[in-house]
């Protein structure tokens, strides 16, 4: 076990109130594993991934619980300390390479300076192993491309450029937040082989934060699904994609169109939008656009083994036949329902209208 | 290939009123040759299109794939007559439409829409939603603001967002929302052909399923014609009747649905196509990882533009541009060697055999 997340809280303060942005989440990761975390925009899953390292620390960020590392508490932990994990034990990939790197240094530089911050070491040594770093990722010639600035480099490149940046000082953890989102299907799957093997080679811990699950099939080892800032579901690869328990995870996995098999008339949709809003109803934040959601579901569940291998973990309270329908439900699952709660009827009109802040603020920036 | 007869072309090119209708099967909008340039870094001309023949029929959708920098979007701009092509045709029912100006070229647009991919930046966000989406109807249909109120009001009930949406603004609507307004709005001119340029690629996977059934809907009920560009070959294959593939500026590959995702022809499809993780528990595939990148267009390679990175290429490819040809019934191919043959082609492993080396 290198990183232990227990009872994380992230809450921003944005003019509505406070947004609950991560609501409690426990997650563990082991070393040499890749973990995604996967969520749709608003789900809180990047939240989460920032807040481990503090990087989204600020006067109206409100992180709580504990972040285990290394004995340290790096929730807690002080700017000071916190610089002396992050890129040495902890580094993270981001999504937007050409926003992360300096466009002014050239990238060579750029991998070297992540080294010598953390250790001393002569600037030769550093660029030697700059150089065969840039080569492990896949960057033909590396030598010539380490004088290369960020802008004369491919989109796939300059994500590599990041890996390599990543990996420079052998982190026991590597956060990649949606390394590959803004790549070609043909550059993502070189990207995804590059991550592969370097937690394979190096032993790390990669947290893959990432809203395809296509990429998720691809690389994953275990899953954690998020929704409305809280995971909803948790287990290896194979189960949570081959046999989902939560009815969110199932019908995520249906409104994926595939690439082979039988083709729908109707995508199963999922009705409504997510809760992104300040003020959560209690409950079961998926069950007003769920449709087999019931009394039960207005208090709110916990995350525990149900159903499936051990490991594989959902917080839902509907039982075993109702979650068979959900898997074997077609396009637009209609089911019936005798009588709704009232608490359930302000549920989905909470998920319906409600607008999305975070989707917004994210489309400004 | 079938041109549509003499006669009704001129015809059509005459008629001020409306363009008539095609019977199925016919294409509604053809591209011949169509050469787009822009002015490259170093002040040269790089060619976003080479000399594109597609054909689009009557009543289907298309599905165009390609990586990005292939020229889908500028394809798709071309054919509305958004970006002015060097050189090329656009017969839109018969009529060449590629010099159209002033009061036809408008009149054609109504005919002629679009939905474009970003929800934040297609959207004026001063207006309201009823002024966005009525915008259409008043330029390119003449129609009276009083007239357009129902007609915008019906549309927002039909996308569901329901005509009280009509007077708020746009930042008051999800992305998921929003790309619903972009579509009322493409269709406030009742149009024949529609291009959705990644019109679902920035919504979340559950909001991007709501929005492709309404647009599959809207497709149906309305006898749309589309062209549905896209990255994405699960979206493709969800709502596309036909499929075309696109690298560096050229159509390499069209093929109906199924026999794309069955078997592609071109080398470069197969390669696109097994790069897309599966979902499916037989897990993960024998991929096939693409080398390289797509090549400069400002400096294309010779021969075939994809030698580069092709793992069949011989010594042909490297010196002789393949023709974009009809391989089977309704397939056409731009390679040597395709994968896929017809009867009156020698197959790839015989030609292998022929020539070992």
């Amino acid at each position: 076990m290198v990183l232990e997340i227990r009872g994380l809280r992230v809450g921003f303060d944005v003019p509505s109130g406070r947004l609950p942005a991560v609501a409690g989440v426990d997650l563990t990761l082991r070393r040499g594993e890749t973990l995604a975390l996967v969520g749709e925009s608003g789900s809180g899953k990047s939240a989460l991934a920032m807040s481990l390292v503090g990087l989204n620390r600020d006067p109206r960020t409100h992180i709580s619980g504990e972040v285990t590392f290394g004995g340290r508490n790096l929730a807690e932990a002080s700017e000071r300390e916190l610089r002396s994990v992050r890129g040495k034990d902890i580094a993270v990939v981001f999504q937007d390479a050409l926003a992360a790197l300096n466009p002014l240094h050239r990238v060579g530089a750029q991998v070297t300076e992540m080294m010598r911050a953390h250790r001393r070491m002569p600037y030769g040594t550093a660029m030697d192993r700059a150089v065969e770093l840039l080569g492990e990722v896949g960057i033909a010639n590396p030598r010539a491309s380490a004088r290369a600035l960020p802008h004369q480099l491919s989109g796939g490149m300059r994500q590599r450029v990041m890996i390599a940046m990543g990996l420079a000082n052998d982190p026991a953890v590597l956060i990649a937040d949606e390394p590959t989102t803004a790549l070609d299907v043909t550059i993502q799957a070189q990207v995804l082989s590059v991550l592969r093997r370097a937690s394979a080679d190096h032993g790390t811990a990669v947290l893959l934060i990432t809203h395809d699950l296509g990429v998720v099939a691809e690389v994953a080892d275990r899953v954690a699904v998020m929704y409305a800032g809280r995971i909803v579901e948790q287990g290896s690869r194979d189960e949570v994609l081959f046999n989902p328990q939560h009815p969110y995870t199932i019908g995520l996995l249906g409104s994926v169109p595939p690439i082979d098999g039988p083709v729908a008339d109707r995508l199963p949709a999922i009705p409504g939008s997510p809760l992104t809003g300040v003020d959560r109803p209690g409950g079961c934040a998926f069950a007003g656009r769920c449709a087999f959601a019931e009394d039960a579901c207005t208090e709110q569940p916990e995350l525990r083994h149900r159903h499936g291998e051990p490991g594989h973990l959902d917080a839902c309270v509907l039982p075993d036949s109702v979650r068979r329908q959900a898997r074997g439900a077609g396009p637009d699952p209609q089911p019936e329902r005798p009588e709704r709660p009232e608490q359930l009827e302000q549920l989905e009109q909470a998920a319906g209208t409600e607008r999305d802040l975070v989707r917004n603020e994210k489309g400004r920036s | 290939m079938t041109s549509p007869p003499a006669t009704s072309a001129t015809s059509a090119t005459e008629a001020d009123g409306p363009v008539p209708a095609a019977p199925p099967g016919t294409p509604l909008i053809r591209a011949e040759k169509l050469r787009v340039e822009f002015r490259g870094r170093s002040g040269g001309k790089v060619r976003a299109l080479r000399d594109v023949d597609l054909e689009i029929l009557e009543g289907e959708t298309l599905g165009l794939v390609g990586e990005s920098g292939c020229g889908k979007s500028t394809l798709g701009r071309a054919l509305l007559r958004v970006i002015e092509p060097a050189s090329g045709t656009i017969d839109f029912l018969g009529l060449n439409i590629t010099r159209l100006r002033g009061t036809r070229l408008r009149r054609t647009r109504a005919d002629l829409q679009m939905v474009f991919q970003d929800p934040f930046g297609s959207l004026n966000p001063r207006r309201r939603i009823a002024d966005i989406v009525a915008e259409p109807l008043l330029r390119a249909r003449g129609v009276s603001k009083a007239e357009a109120g129902p007609i915008v009001a019906e549309l927002l009930e039909r996308v569901g967002l329901g005509a009280e949406a009509g007077p708020r603004r746009p930042h008051e609507f999800s992305g998921g929302q929003r790309q619903r307004i972009g579509i009322a709005r493409a269709l406030a001119s009742s149009p024949k052909f529609v291009v959705a340029d990644e019109a679902v690629s920035a919504l979340d996977v559950s909001i991007q399923a709501q929005v492709l059934n309404l647009l599959s809907d809207m497709v149906r009920e309305r006898g749309l014609t589309m062209l549905f560009i896209s990255h994405d070959l699960g979206v493709v294959r969800h709502i596309a009747d036909r499929v075309a593939v696109m690298y560096l500026g050229q159509i390499i590959e069209v093929a109906s649905r199924d026999d794309f995702f069955s078997g592609p022809a071109h080398p470069y499809s197969e390669a696109l196509l097994s790069s897309v993780p599966s979902l499916r528990p037989s897990g993960r595939r024998e991929r096939r990882v693409l080398e390289g990148e797509l090549p400069d267009p400002a400096n294309p390679p010779a021969g075939c533009l994809f030698q580069t990175r092709c793992p069949f290429a011989e010594a042909q490819c490297r010196t002789r541009m393949p023709e974009l040809r009809t391989v089977a019934p309704g397939r056409t191919v731009r390679c040597h060697l395709p994968l896929v043959t017809g009867p009156a082609l020698p197959s790839r492993a015989q030609s292998r055999k022929a020539d070992p080396a």
